[in-house]
């Protein structure tokens, strides 16, 4: 069983590790995100939160004179 | 009203209102400090002999101010105000909130003093000794806990992408500020502290931090800001949802790799800073698809950048975020940073990505907030056109003349004659840098004229809300007198 965490104390084995880890995550999320309609759809619901908070009307033309 | 009356009791705004004000305090010092600075450069005899206002002392004055004092409040105000609004529901803990506001001010205010009276650890953007780093580590776990506290308590059932860059920022500057200020006191009652790394290691440790600080504090964090303040201002969406989800990972994933592209050319092992240049040259799609995905936002609505100035402070912040975040990857490349590297180029950089896009984005977001959380209008447009056109011109003044003097420095320091003999001595770069540091003077006054005509716009707007409630209050009193 220490030899297994013995393995991950070389940098020469935990480097190339992570990077593959971590490249075949971020792949793994870019085809979550990008694929199925449904998904793609509900993910892009989310992008009205802000707008959606419960602000009055009569704050909308604050910024203007 | 009573709806407005009923946000307030539902939300906690008493402390976004408290870092509102300070992020304009520290501002306007901050600043003005960097001002007085790039002056002494151009003209020494501002030093006047004095200790505590010399360009060693006031610079880590300058830095703190601007990044922990004015980026960090505005952060603090912005998230406390995100989280509240996109999860609906109450900050966590008003008590813990406060924590947060006076152990952050106490923090930034001691740094400054202590640096002026000659404290300091020597860690570039970390300057502050033992016992401040320990009260803003106590001080940022209590904002971590609020915030996840609060992120648990929503009532939205999806958590917006904004404050996925906030929770990424709270917590790689955890990391961070412990890592990097791992130090051993030479006494319970020195200020004194000896790293507890060395050499080469040391100077890793400081740009892994260095850099990760400007990409965690100054890049993720007010993208957490951008993604909810463009959107709100413009009335619209942002364009894409899932890329600003592919901005975030990747984001996350490439940031941690690139600091030790701050030490090409030294005693670090060469793989090394060429993998931080490889990552920081991949960092380039992230940054640009985040910036697209910002400034397309507005696509439909572009009549707004005329009519709105509030909205041209956040467009011109996203295009000053694609500039630097473009430079920044130029200059990680080996043979840039050769001649880049020990010059003023770099300054011009950092103030194309710290003025161009954290001031800009703060000030327009800040433009957003301030009407909303004293509850009426801001009191003059106009002064906020005269900001924006004072930030953009000093901004521009700034950075032109730091590439003229960095690239002339580097040219200089680098020319040799025909016997191979180096062609110019020190002293002649110095000499030719004090055109362009004049200039870079020039800038940095209309930039702090800027944040001072912003912070008496903000000054009369709160006296204009106050007054305004005052009479309300009155009104609703004679009614129920009279009733």
């Amino acid at each position: 069983m220490t030899e297994f965490f013995d393995w991950f104390t070389h940098l020469e084995n935990t480097k190339p590790f992570v990077l593959v880890l971590f490249f075949v995550t971020f792949i793994l999320i870019v085809l979550y995100v990008f694929t199925g309609k449904k998904r793609s759809q509900r993910l892009e619901s989310y992008k009205n939160i802000p707008l959606n908070d419960d602000e009055a009307d009569h704050h909308k033309d604050l910024n203007h004179e | 009203m009573a709806n407005s009356t009923a946000q307030v009791e539902q939300y906690n705004y008493d402390i976004v209102r408290k870092f509102t004000i300070m992020a304009l305090v520290w501002g306007v010092l901050g600043m003005t400090a960097g001002l007085y600075i790039g002056s002494e450069l151009a003209w020494p005899l501002l030093n006047f002999d004095i200790p505590q206002i010399t360009f060693g002392r006031l610079r880590p004055v300058h830095t703190t101010l601007v990044i922990f004092g004015f980026g960090g409040s505005a952060l603090f105000a912005t998230s406390y105000y995100i989280v509240q609004r996109t999860c609906q529901t109450r900050l966590f803990s008003d008590g813990m909130a406060t924590f947060t506001f006076w152990g952050w001010q106490i923090s930034v205010g001691v740094a400054a003093i202590s640096y002026m009276m000659g404290y300091t650890q020597a860690r570039e953007y970390a300057e502050m000794v033992w016992p401040i780093d320990i009260l803003i580590a106590v001080t940022w776990v209590a904002y971590l806990v609020i915030y996840v506290m609060t992120l648990r308590k929503r009532s939205q059932p999806h958590i917006y992408v904004a404050n996925w860059f906030f929770i990424a920022f709270i917590l790689a500057t955890a990391i961070l500020h412990i890592f990097n200020n791992l130090a051993v006191p030479i006494s319970l009652f020195s200020l004194t502290s000896y790293s507890l790394q060395a050499g080469v290691q040391d100077a890793m440790t400081q740009w892994w931090y260095g850099h990760n600080a400007v990409g965690f504090f100054l890049t993720a964090a007010f993208l957490g800001m951008m993604y909810y303040f463009v959107p709100k201002q413009a009335g619209r969406p942002v364009y894409s949802y899932r890329l600003s989800i592919i901005h975030f990972w990747a984001l996350v994933f490439l940031y941690m790799w690139v600091g030790a592209h701050h030490l090409h050319w030294t005693a670090l092992p060469d793989w090394t800073s060429t993998l931080a240049a490889t990552f920081s040259i991949l960092l380039l799609m992230p940054s640009w698809g985040g910036m697209i995905n910002g400034i397309m936002t507005l696509s439909g609505a572009w009549d707004k950048l005329r009519t709105d100035p509030v909205i041209r402070f956040l467009i011109v912040a996203l295009s000053f975020y694609g500039m630097s975040t473009f430079e920044g990857p130029l200059m990680s490349l080996k043979s840039v940073n050769a001649l880049s590297h020990y010059t003023d180029w770099t300054i011009g950089h950092v103030h194309s990505g710290a003025l161009g896009w954290v001031a800009m984005i703060t000030f327009g977001s800040l433009y957003h907030l301030i009407p909303r959380l004293w509850e009426t209008r801001m009191y003059s447009n106009k002064l906020i056109y005269l900001h924006f056109w004072l930030a953009t011109i000093g901004i521009v003044i700034y950075i032109s003349a730091m590439w003229v003097a960095g690239i002339g420095q580097g040219l200089m320091l680098r020319a040799f004659d025909q016997y191979g003999n180096l062609a110019y001595t020190f002293i002649e770069t110095v000499n030719f840098l004090h055109e362009p540091y004049v200039a870079r003077a020039l800038g940095g006054l209309f930039f702090v004229l800027g944040i001072i005509v912003m912070t008496f716009n903000t000054f009369m707007t709160i006296r204009q809300g106050r007054r305004e409630q005052a009479l309300l209050e009155a009104k609703l009193a004679a009614k129920l007198a009279q009733a």
